[in-house]
């Protein structure tokens, strides 16, 4: 199919494009910008009036609960979320029932989520068997099967032989390995940010030092190995100037940040709120200005939904016993625009979105999150100005939880479009 | 943010926390429990003000003293009391603490009286039933985890009140594991809001809290600097499996180190009292020399906390 998007603004940070701008599909690749390919004949005319047209969001990481945990969610209900909210390409971790650890397993994920035809998935392999940090999996069949990295998701490696030996195999193949950096001990019984909050709630803390204990460690191993290392879920202050240094120093090392971790902070736990207990947990003020900060400067890569559908059962429990974790996909885009409009400069829209397409498909290695001529027609149009609310009704997803819910956000996705096929209109 | 503990009118509905509550309803609460100290020496024990009512006492983790104090007190209000001991029926079933609540709420309970082992399980049942249109049932926290023991606390005020008359003109120390107790900061939020000049946490680094003097309290590791020149003291009790592990080495140490002797009391004021929430560990957090002799108000304590219950439910039924 053709298709004709015409009088949107087109913002394409990989390319540097922020203009008025008609988008030009054929088939399932981007066929032109500004002006038609010869002979384009458009089957289909898609207005953009006061529309942005932007690359489809890529989305470092969504949990779709498949296999194993059907009851929370399903790839079918996950995935109408994430292009409802404009994410057309996604990395799903490997902490399913069963650990994605065996190459079946990931095709069988990869088949199943082809052919419901909307977001392409892309799966973390395990990097350990089981996720148990003993035994390595076999990382070059994965890949085969669709991996794009291995990871040990939230278990942390306890045995630093074994993380040592899997970042050296890994660097052989050139694979990346994908580590949430928390120390298998400090703050591993704790549910909040160890501070004043925890503290006067009487929760149990997870020390800032969770973070920090665990990059000295993973620095020292890619300096004597090598491999290259992107950091998930950076929540502190101080871990991300260790990171700043680590960029600095050359290691090959990227990171992300979850989108609540932009806007929220410990405060935000109010009376015991489960739907604010998150992995790793919403930290002070001062760290979430330093993670607005390092998405500043570039420190911090890309933002990811952190996406993780929890059903009411393991929800409505006291807060140290819910399970953690909030949707997200369907709020990605919005968070994004949030942190651009608080930022209040000329160059924020098209470093927020670029936060959320090109940088975290650059992370990924994924030839997506860009609209040259020649590329998948991967596309989000969105109303930069509609205003909607969080509300468990507004949302796709099977997970209905989430610290934002009742808040008033702005964007809100009118088309995606997937390989150039239409996967979602409002 | 919504305090779930006040109703529409501010009036108090539930008694979840210490914390935010107004100096004035601490004071109420304090006024209504001495005209009810009198009626334990009565013949009839008994007032009519909770005739008809039923009282949920729901027990999630196990607790002899504070279940039987609430029970007296609800006997005293005239109140109908069905204790359930919950840390060994329903949820070893399997059945959800809230489906718990429903089930009972459906019985016509007017009141639950919960202990839970997780901070914050008062507030999840509160907000569960008023999110139900059930907002006429009252839920007093009766002990949620590290968090609050509210009514210890008032009864700790009520004493202090009682041998001092004054709150603002004291220095308190709360001395032993704050880390891992609700008592601490029931009595923390209670002291600050009362206006005591100065409320002090003695204790190990390894027990106490980071971030502790946001609460408005001066922290001391050495138990000689903290009880100096102090009006009362509050120790703690130190729970078994903390005693020996990566907190502390010894029991023994810690009597060594923290622990309450007749030397240590002399450094406070001449007539400092000494209080403990019970129960207490002689030779660990305190000396039998100190627990039996003429400072201690340890067991005014435990008859006071009967009336500052029966006060705090008779009010909460009356909103």
């Amino acid at each position: 199919m053709n298709i004709h998007i015409r009088n949107g603004r087109l913002i394409d940070p990989a390319n540097g494009i922020d203009a008025q701008q008609d988008l030009y599909i054929v088939g399932d690749r981007i066929a032109g910008i500004g002006q038609a390919s010869a002979g384009f004949a458009a089957d289909r005319t898609i207005d953009a009036d006061g529309m942005i047209v932007a690359p489809g969001l890529v989305d470092l990481s969504a949990r779709l609960r498949e296999p194993g945990y059907e009851y929370k969610a399903t790839l079918e209900s996950e995935m109408q979320a994430a292009v409802q909210g404009g994410v057309t390409s996604l990395v799903c971790p490997p902490d399913t029932d069963p650990v994605l650890d065996e190459p079946g397993l990931v095709e069988m994920l990869k088949h199943r989520a082809r052919s419901l035809n909307q977001a392409h998935v892309y799966p973390l392999g395990a990097l350990t068997a089981g996720l148990k940090g003993q035994a390595l999996t076999e990382m070059a069949e994965l890949t085969d099967a669709g991996c794009i990295a291995f990871s040990q998701a939230e278990a942390p490696i306890v045995d630093t032989t074994v993380l040592l030996r899997a970042m050296q195999y890994a660097q052989t193949f050139g694979f990346s390995v994908w580590l949430r950096p928390q120390d298998p001990h400090v703050g591993r019984s704790g549910v909040a940010h160890s501070g004043p909050v925890a503290s006067r709630l009487g929760l149990s803390g997870v020390s800032p030092m969770s973070e920090t204990l665990a990059l000295y460690t993973i620095f020292e191993l890619v300096r004597a190995t090598g491999a290259r290392v992107h950091l998930c879920r950076m929540s502190t202050a101080a871990g991300l100037e260790l990171v700043r240094a680590a960029k600095k120093e050359g290691l090959p090392v990227t990171c992300d940040v979850g989108a609540h971790h932009v806007h929220l902070t410990e405060i935000d736990i109010g009376f015991f709120d489960s739907n604010a207990r998150l992995t790793p947990p919403l930290r002070g003020q001062r760290d979430r200005d330093a993670i607005r900060q390092a998405l500043l400067d570039g420190t911090i890569d890309a933002i990811c939904s952190d996406h993780t559908p929890v059903d009411d059962d393991e929800k409505l429990l006291p807060f140290g016993e819910a399970s953690a974790g909030a949707t997200g996909l369907e709020l990605l885009l919005s968070l994004a625009l949030k942190w651009s409009e608080e930022a209040r400069d000329q160059a924020a829209l098209p470093r927020a979105l670029a936060k959320i397409t090109s940088d975290a498909a650059r992370v990924a290695g994924l030839a997506a999150g860009r609209l040259s001529v020649g590329s998948a027609a991967d596309v989000c149009v969105f109303d930069p100005q509609a205003r909607w609310t969080v509300a468990a009704g507004a949302l796709a997803s099977q997970g209905k939880h989430t610290p934002f819910l009742g808040y008033e956000l702005t964007g809100q996705v009118r088309t995606t479009i997937v390989a150039g096929h239409i996967a979602y209109q409002r | 943010m919504h305090n779930p503990q006040l109703n529409k009118n501010g009036e108090l509905q539930h008694l979840l926390t210490i914390e935010g509550l107004p100096k004035a309803n601490i004071l109420h609460i304090l006024d209504t429990a001495s005209s009810f100290v009198s009626i334990g020496d009565r013949e009839v024990k008994k007032v009519p003000l909770m005739r008809g009512k039923s009282v949920f006492n729901l027990f999630f983790e196990n607790s002899t003293r504070t279940r039987t104090t609430f029970e007296i007190a609800s006997k005293r209000l005239s109140a109908d009391v069905i204790n359930l001991n919950i840390a060994a029926s329903s949820s070893s079933k399997g059945e959800s603490l809230l489906d718990t609540i429903d089930n009972l709420s459906a019985m016509h309970a007017d009141m639950f009286v919960v202990r839970h082992a997780q901070s914050g399980a008062p507030y999840l049942i509160a907000k569960h039933l008023n999110d139900t249109q059930q907002s006429h049932v009252h839920v007093v926290n009766a002990g949620d985890g590290r968090h609050a023991h509210p009514t210890q606390g008032l009864l700790d005020m009520y004493t202090i009140r009682h041998y001092k008359k004054d709150f603002s003109n004291l220095t308190v120390a709360i001395v032993g594991d704050i880390l891992h107790s609700r008592v601490a900061r029931s009595d923390i939020h209670a002291l600050t809001t009362l206006g005591v000049p100065e409320v002090r946490a003695v204790g190990p680094r390894t027990l106490l809290p980071s971030g502790l003097e946001q609460m408005g309290v001066r922290v001391y590791t050495d138990i000689h600097q903290g009880l100096k020149d102090v009006d009362v003291i509050i120790m703690l009790r130190l729970q078994n499996e903390r005693m020996s592990g990566a907190l502390l080495p010894s029991a023994q140490e810690f009597f060594k180190s923290y622990g309450l002797t007749p030397e240590r009391l002399a450094l406070a004021k001449p007539d400092a009292i000494v209080m403990h929430p019970g129960p207490m560990n002689r030779g660990v957090e305190i000396d039998s020399a100190v627990a039996d002799g003429t400072h201690a108000v340890i067991l005014s304590q435990v008859t006071f906390g009967i009336a500052v219950r029966m006060a705090v439910m008779s009010i909460l039924a009356g909103n």
